[in-house]
C-alpha cells in the first residue's frame, strides 16, 4: 500500500464530533465522466452553454415529480439536529459535509429562483444566484455523500439528505457534470450485464473453477448453474460476487445452502448484477432500465423465486423499488405486472433476499451446521445502510437486523454486537457507498470511514473481535481497502454467507 | 373609527387570509406532487394504523429530535408545547361564552408561556455557541427566532406585567370574528403583540414554518413499508410506462 497522501485520522473510543474546519475535503473531486459513457447514457460530456437555464428547469422538473425534494426544500429549519450525524463530517470536520448544509447547497438555489422571499431578499434567507462555483460546490460534495439515509433518522421531519444528492447528481448530469465512476459502471452493466463487465463466457469459465474449488475442498459437486430453464430459483447477486475477495466466498456460501436445500437453482448472464447505480444518480428511468434485466431474465428462464444476494444498495432497489420499476413482487393488477406475478410461487415473498431464505431453512432444520469451524472467528455484525434503513428482511419491521444476526448466532459460536448507536438503524456507513467506491475519492472513504473503525475497534480490543461479517459487496470492497488503513488485517471482513458456507454440512 | 383601527383590522384580515389561502395552497402543492418511490425511513410500520402512530410520536413526542439530539429536544419541546398552550388559552378572545376546557387550561397557558420564551432562548443560544449551528444559521434564523421571543415576552407581559384593556381586546377580536368591527385599544405593548403576531402569519406559507405542514407529506415518515406486497407507481411514471409499451 502506497503511503497515504492525507492524514488518516486517530482511533478513539467515542467518536468524537469535530470543530468545523472550512474547506477541509474542498479538494477532494470525483473524476469527471468522459463523453464515451455519458454519450451512451444520453448526456452531455462537458458542462453545456446553458447550464444555467438547464440546471433550474431540471431542478424544477424533480420539484414537481418527488414529493420528497420539494418536501425537504421547504421543512428545513436548521435546527443542527443532523450536523453531528454524517460519517463524512466525523471523519473530515469538513461542514459542507454536514447533511444540512449539503442540502443548502441545493437549498440556496431553490430559495432563490423558486421562493418568494429568496426573489426579494435573497441575503435574508440564505438565498443565493445559481453560478459556477455553486456547480462545482455540488459537484465535489454531492459525491462525498454515499446517500445512507443516517440523516433521515435522526431528521425530526425526516429530510433525507440522499434524496437531495440524488436530484443534485442527476441535473449534474444533465448539465454536462457526470462522475465517471458511476457513469462508466452504467454503461457496463446495460452492455455487458454486469458492472465489473464480466462477459458471459468468463462467467461460466469462472463458475466451473469455482465448483472445481468446492468439490477439492469438500469432496462434495456443489454446483453454480448458469442460465438454466425452468430452474426454481434465480440467484440475482452483485457481480463482485464472481470473482473479487471475500465476495466470493458468500457466492460459495449461497451455493453450498441451494445445494443443502435440494433445490434447483441458477445464476443468469443477463442479470448477473444485483447492484443499481441508477440508484446513486438519482434516474428513475436509469434505475428502470438497469432493473428491466432482472424481469427479463426471470421470464425468460420461468424461474418461480427471485433470490437477491449479499449487496446493501440492490437490496434496497431490489425490496423497494423493483416491484414499481418491474413488477417483481405482488399487488399489481396491470397486464405487465400480471404476467410476472402469475409465474413467480405466491407462497413466498418475492424477491427474497438470502439471508431470509437461509434462516427460513434453518428456522425449518433444513440445515445442519458444525459451528466450532467457525470457532478462529469472534464475530460482529455491520449493518449495512441500505438494508437497514431502506429495506426489510422478514414480516417484522427490524428484521433486516435480526435475521442476519439470527444466521450468524447459528454458524458460530462467537458473537458481539458494536456499540448501539453504531449498529441497527443508527448504523455508520463503511465510507464507500453511494457510487464514491473509486479510487479517485479514497481520502473520504478512509475518513469517512473513521466511526465506524472506532466502534470496530472497541470491540476488537474489549472482546477479541476479529471478524467484521456484514451482507454487502460495496461495503466488503471498501473495508478490504481501508481497513489496512486503521492498523487491521483485510481478511478481517467477510460476508454472512462465508461464515455459513464455512459451518454448513453437506452431503 | 380611528385609523390606528382600520389598519389593525385590514392587517388581521390580510393575514389571515395569506396565512389560510397560503397553507393551503402549499397543502394542495405537497398533496399533488407525486412520490415515485416508497422510501420510508425503515424499519418503518407495515399498516396504516402504525403509520398513523408514527407520526403522531413524530409531531407529539419529536421522537427523532429526541433520537437525534437532548439539548435541541428539550428546548424545541419547551418552546413548541408552550406554544400550543399559550394558543389555546388565546381561543378564549375569539369565543363567548369560553368553553370549559379553555376556561380549564387557562392557568397552564398563562405561565405556559415561560416555558414557551425559555425554549426559544435556548435555541437561539445555540444559534451563537454551537459551532455547527452557527455554520448552518442564516439571519432569517436568527430573525424568526426575534419575533417569536418578541411575541412571547410582549404577551407576557401583559398577562404577568402591565395588564392590557383585555374587554376591549375582545371586544375587538370577536369584532373581527362577526364582522361587526370595534376599535383596537391603544396600550402599545398590545399594538406590538398584534403586529408582530399578523407578521408570523404573514411570513408562514413562505418561511422554513412550512415544517409544520410539511411533515405530514413527509415520505420517509408518512409511508408503509409494504412494496413487496402493493405495486405503487406515481400517475408520471406510469405514463413514462405506457409510452415505452
Amino acid at each position: 500500500m502506497a503511503a497515504a497522501e492525507f492524514e488518516v485520522p486517530t482511533l478513539t473510543e467515542y467518536t468524537v464530533v469535530p470543530k468545523i474546519k472550512e474547506g477541509a475535503t474542498s479538494h477532494v473531486k470525483t473524476f469527471p465522466a468522459a463523453e464515451a459513457s455519458q454519450a451512451y447514457l444520453g448526456y452531455p460530456w462537458a458542462l453545456t452553454e446553458d447550464w444555467k437555464d438547464r440546471t433550474i428547469e431540471k431542478m424544477g422538473d424533480l420539484l414537481g415529480k418527488y414529493r420528497s425534494l420539494r418536501v425537504f426544500m421547504d421543512a428545513c429549519v436548521h435546527c443542527g439536529a443532523c450536523t453531528d450525524k454524517c460519517h463524512y463530517f466525523l471523519g473530515t470536520a469538513d461542514p459542507k459535509n454536514m447533511p444540512v448544509a449539503r442540502q443548502d447547497m441545493m437549498r440556496k438555489v431553490y430559495r432563490r429562483y423558486f421562493t418568494l422571499p429568496g426573489k426579494i431578499a435573497p441575503w435574508l434567507v440564505g438565498a443565493e444566484d445559481l453560478t459556477e462555483d455553486t456547480l462545482n460546490q455540488w459537484y465535489t460534495y454531492y459525491h462525498q455523500c454515499s446517500e445512507c439515509r443516517r440523516c433521515s433518522v435522526y431528521c425530526p421531519y425526516g429530510i433525507d439528505t440522499a434524496e437531495v444528492t440524488m436530484a443534485g447528481r442527476e441535473i449534474l448530469n444533465h448539465i454536462g457534470m457526470g462522475q465517471k465512476y458511476s457513469s462508466e459502471i452504467l454503461v457496463k452493466v446495460q452492455k455487458i450485464g454486469n458492472n465489473l463487465g464480466l462477459p458471459g463466457p468468463a462467467l461460466e469459465d469462472t463458475l466451473l473453477g469455482l465448483e472445481e474449488d468446492i468439490e477439492a475442498d469438500t469432496g462434495v459437486a456443489v454446483k453454480l448453474p448458469l442460465d438454466v430453464e425452468g430452474a426454481e430459483f434465480m440467484l440475482v447477486t452483485p457481480s463482485a460476487d464472481f470473482f473479487s475477495e471475500p465476495h466470493v466466498e458468500s457466492l460459495i456460501g449461497y451455493a453450498k445452502v441451494f445445494h443443502a436445500a435440494g433445490v434447483s437453482w441458477t445464476l443468469s448472464t443477463k442479470a448477473s448484477e444485483a447492484g443499481n447505480f441508477g440508484l446513486f444518480n438519482g434516474s428513475y428511468e436509469t434505475m428502470q432500465k438497469v432493473a428491466m434485466r432482472i424481469r427479463d431474465a426471470a421470464l425468460e428462464l420461468g424461474c418461480k423465486r427471485i433470490i437477491v444476494g449479499e449487496c446493501g444498495h440492490a437490496w434496497r432497489v431490489a425490496y423497494s423499488f423493483w416491484n414499481t420499476l418491474t413488477g417483481i413482487g405482488y399487488g399489481g393488477d396491470d397486464p405487465f405486472s400480471k404476467k410476472l406475478q402469475q409465474q413467480l410461487d405466491s407462497r413466498f415473498p418475492q424477491p427474497m433476499h438470502i439471508c431470509e431464505y437461509t434462516w427460513d431453512l434453518i428456522e425449518q432444520g433444513v440445515l445442519k451446521f458444525d459451528k466450532s469451524l467457525n470457532d478462529d472467528r469472534v464475530i460482529t455484525f455491520h449493518d449495512s445502510c441500505n438494508v437497514a434503513r431502506g429495506s426489510r428482511m422478514g414480516t417484522e419491521p427490524g428484521g433486516q437486523f435480526t435475521i442476519p444476526r439470527n444466521i450468524i448466532k447459528a454458524v458460530a459460536n462467537n458473537f458481539h454486537d458494536m456499540a448501539a448507536d453504531t449498529i441497527g438503524e443508527g448504523t455508520f456507513c463503511c465510507g464507500g457507498g453511494g457510487g464514491l467506491l473509486t479510487d479517485d475519492l479514497i481520502e473520504v472513504r478512509v475518513k469517512g470511514a473513521l466511526p465506524r473503525m472506532n466502534a470496530y475497534n472497541n470491540v476488537a480490543q474489549g472482546n477479541g473481535v476479529n471478524f467484521l461479517a456484514l451482507i454487502c459487496a460495496i461495503c466488503k470492497a471498501q473495508f478490504t481497502k481501508v481497513l489496512p488503513y486503521y492498523g487491521f488485517d483485510r481478511g478481517q471482513v467477510g460476508g454472512v454467507h462465508q461464515l455459513v458456507g464455512t459451518a454448513i454440512k453437506l452431503d | 373609527m380611528t385609523s390606528l383601527t382600520v389598519i389593525y383590522t385590514g392587517l388581521f384580515y390580510f393575514a389571515t387570509i395569506v396565512l389560510i389561502g397560503g397553507v393551503a395552497f402549499r397543502i394542495y402543492e405537497y398533496s399533488r406532487t407525486p412520490a415515485p418511490l416508497i422510501i420510508p425511513t425503515t424499519p418503518a410500520p407495515t399498516t396504516n394504523t402504525g403509520v398513523a402512530m408514527r407520526m403522531a410520536r413524530e409531531v407529539v413526542l419529536f421522537e427523532s429530535l429526541f433520537k437525534s439530539n437532548k439539548w435541541i429536544w428539550v428546548f424545541g419541546w419547551m418552546f413548541h408545547v408552550g406554544l400550543a398552550l399559550v394558543l389555546l388559552r388565546h381561543i378564549r378572545y375569539f369565543q363567548e361564552p369560553v368553553w370549559f376546557w379553555v376556561e380549564f387550561l387557562q392557568p397552564f397557558g398563562k405561565y405556559a408561556s415561560f416555558m414557551m420564551i425559555a425554549g426559544l432562548a435556548g435555541l437561539w443560544a445555540r444559534r451563537f455557541l454551537v459551532d455547527r449551528v452557527r455554520y448552518i444559521s442564516t439571519p432569517s434564523d436568527h430573525l424568526m427566532l426575534a419575533l417569536l421571543l418578541a411575541i412571547g415576552m410582549s404577551g407576557a407581559m401583559m398577562t404577568f406585567v402591565a395588564h392590557t384593556d383585555i374587554v376591549a381586546l375582545k371586544a375587538f377580536a370577536l369584532g373581527l370574528l362577526t364582522f361587526d368591527l370595534q376599535s383596537v385599544p391603544g396600550d402599545p405593548i398590545l399594538l406590538i403583540h398584534l403586529a408582530l403576531v399578523a407578521l408570523l402569519m404573514i411570513i408562514f406559507p413562505v418561511s422554513k414554518l412550512l415544517h409544520a405542514p410539511g411533515i405530514f407529506f413527509s415520505p420517509t415518515r408518512n409511508q408503509k413499508d409494504n412494496p413487496r406486497e402493493a405495486r405503487h407507481i406515481a400517475p408520471w411514471a406510469a405514463a413514462m410506462d405506457r409510452d415505452k409499451a
